[in-house]
């Protein structure tokens, strides 16, 4: 990606890498609100040291509430967390002062310029106050003109770059961005994903929530998908987008078929709806050199003499994903 | 320690007096300056002296209490229920921060910044009467005291309140009536005999009595009694922010 955005990492050494075992351990965690809601129920999950890990989920599976208790927010009813081996309830000092988290929600200072609020979140961290580092961070999210602007003057995905700032003023290992794209313009998600390639050249592990499953498949080395409270899978991304990549080519015929035509039969088609669709399911991960490209597939279907009306194109959803996954239970 | 996060919080709030500075010096010291005018010049004329000091310079010391209790709610209450409503506490929760430093640095702002005033407000009295401080030293605990005290009981209305409405509830319903009936325009002995009675349970009272006691030796109460009642406020604003802390009440759920 060529984005022409000074970067922010090329001066900073390395982190340390003194293993390259997990970087947090999440055991046994458990949430209940006073409601009675169980948003967690005894979660168990490793994030690899220096990986970036997308944790999938539907609205309310609880990608929010797991963020949160690794982050400090909310108090877990069972279980701990261990951050680098620091446990973040009994020894939370070492434990947070290695975390930057992006909340989902747009919240500011209204009345303080970017400069300030990302000064601040530095000293709140326990840093001492550092120009240069602040500057880096500012120009690498774009945000070094708006410096002295106050954070009520910008546009939403402005103050998402500053949250992104703030969450970075500390120099983080670990850093947690909780559905940052949502709602975010095309041009702040290059941006975004530049960073965050940088933070990981570092060493940084990233731990990234969305309902995308683009978005995952893009960044993310594993992915864990979570729903209603449980982790129903961790997988290698590779391996994962394989079972879940396909994709479906459904056509609309004048007239219904009996049976697909035999000089059809090496692809995989199917048919639907008495015969008056027919399907074509491939994996959308593959690379055109070795999948049979559409056009092929339309021509011999003309050669056959079928015909049809309208076609479409569909990814199964995220939420297709999930119904299967929960199903499989 | 982590003086850093401390010095942040702290800085930040006093940043915010700074660009509301109109809103929280100017204003204050404008409205006393006309209880002055009003209280000790007009009225006051006609009011005889109270145990040998005339009325004007009788009521500085329960007029700075006044504002000293005000303010130090509403600016503690604000200052932490503002990030609260807001969202942006989150940052404050996760970062290596202990619950005494969240304190230290927003009440300790928040009693600067009434403690301050505190002192402006007497400086402008100097213009409207003449007064005299007996005792300095006490004058400056009683105010710094008082001004602590009454930030942490705001710290705590901040958090407590899920609303704006809660927020001023307090403040209205609590403050405002117990300062004005705590003797800071009147000595007790000037009430019917059973509201003298009923005026001693009254927190403010003593306050108001030992912070005129430093300025002219001059008490309702006994000035140990009033330094116990403000020993007294501190310990019991201590122990409930603390429950607040341990409990995650309205912050960590």
């Amino acid at each position: 990606m060529s984005h022409q955005t000074p970067n922010a990492s090329e001066s900073q050494p390395r982190i340390e890498t003194p293993s390259a075992s997990s970087v947090i351990e999440i055991q046994g965690l458990a949430k209940r609100y006073d409601s009675g809601f169980e948003a967690l129920k005894r979660v168990d999950l490793e994030i690899q040291r220096g990986e970036i890990f997308a944790l999938l989920g539907p609205n309310g599976a609880g990608k929010t509430t797991l963020i949160s208790i690794i982050c400090g927010l909310v108090n877990p009813t069972e279980g701990r967390v261990l951050i680098d081996g620091h446990d973040n309830v009994i020894d939370y000092r070492a434990a947070r002062a290695k975390i930057g988290l992006v909340p989902q929600e747009l919240t500011s200072d209204a009345f303080e310029t970017v400069w300030n609020t990302v000064s601040f979140s530095r000293g709140l961290f326990g840093h001492k106050a550092k120009r240069s580092h602040i500057e880096d961070v500012l120009k690498s999210l774009s945000l070094w003109e708006k410096r002295k602007n106050k954070l009520i003057t910008l546009s939403g995905g402005m103050k998402r770059r500053v949250l992104i700032a703030k969450a970075l003023a500390h120099e983080p290992e670990i850093l947690f961005l909780d559905e940052p794209t949502a709602g975010v313009d095309v041009e702040l998600r290059r941006d975004m994903w530049e960073v965050v390639r940088k933070l990981r050249e570092r060493g940084v592990t990233i731990i990234l929530t969305t309902h995308y499953i683009e978005e995952a498949e893009e960044m993310a080395d594993r992915i864990g998908v979570i729903n209603r409270g449980e982790i129903v899978l961790v997988r290698e991304k590779a391996a994962l987008m394989r079972q879940l990549g396909s994709k479906q080519l459904t056509l609309q015929l004048h007239k219904p078929l009996a049976s697909v035509p035999p000089a059809l039969s090496h692809y995989p088609l199917s048919l639907a709806d008495n015969g008056s669709v027919l399907v074509y399911t491939y994996d959308a991960s593959e690379t055109s050199e070795t999948r049979v490209s559409i056009s092929t597939l339309l021509n011999d279907i003309e050669a056959t003499g079928i015909q049809f009306k309208d076609l479409q194109t569909k990814q199964s959803s995220l939420e297709e994903i999930f119904v299967d996954l929960v199903k499989e239970r | 320690m982590n003086l850093q996060a401390v010095r942040a919080i702290y800085c930040f709030e006093m940043a915010r007096a700074g660009r509301t500075l109109l809103q929280s010096l100017v204003s204050p010291v404008i409205s006393t300056s006309l209880y002055f005018v009003v209280f000790g010049a007009a009225i006051g004329s006609r009011i005889q002296e109270v145990e040998g000091v005339s009325y004007g310079a009788f009521i500085v010391p329960g007029l700075i209490m006044l504002m000293l209790l005000t303010q130090s709610v509403s600016n503690a209450s604000f200052g932490i229920f503002f990030p609260k409503f807001t969202g942006t506490i989150y940052e404050v929760l996760s970062a290596p921060i202990s619950y005494f430093e969240i304190v230290l640095g927003y009440v300790g702002a928040a009693a600067t910044k009434s403690a301050v005033l505190g002192l402006l407000i007497l400086a402008t009295a100097t213009f409207f009467v003449d007064l005299q401080i007996l005792h300095p030293f006490m004058m400056l605990l009683f105010l710094v005291l008082t001004a602590l005290t009454f930030s942490l009981l705001g710290f705590i209305i901040g958090i407590w309140a899920d609303s704006f409405e809660k927020l001023q509830l307090v403040p209205l319903l609590i403050i405002t009536p117990l300062t004005f009936l705590g003797g800071s325009f009147y000595a007790i002995d000037m009430l019917p005999p059973v509201w003298q009675t009923v005026t001693l349970a009254n927190p403010v009272v003593y306050l108001v009595s030992g912070f005129r006691w430093s300025f002219y030796g001059i008490s309702d109460v006994n000035i140990i009694a009033s330094l116990v009642m403000v020993g007294l406020f501190l310990a019991i604003s201590l122990a409930v922010v603390s429950w607040i802390f341990r409990t995650g009440y309205r912050l960590r759920p």
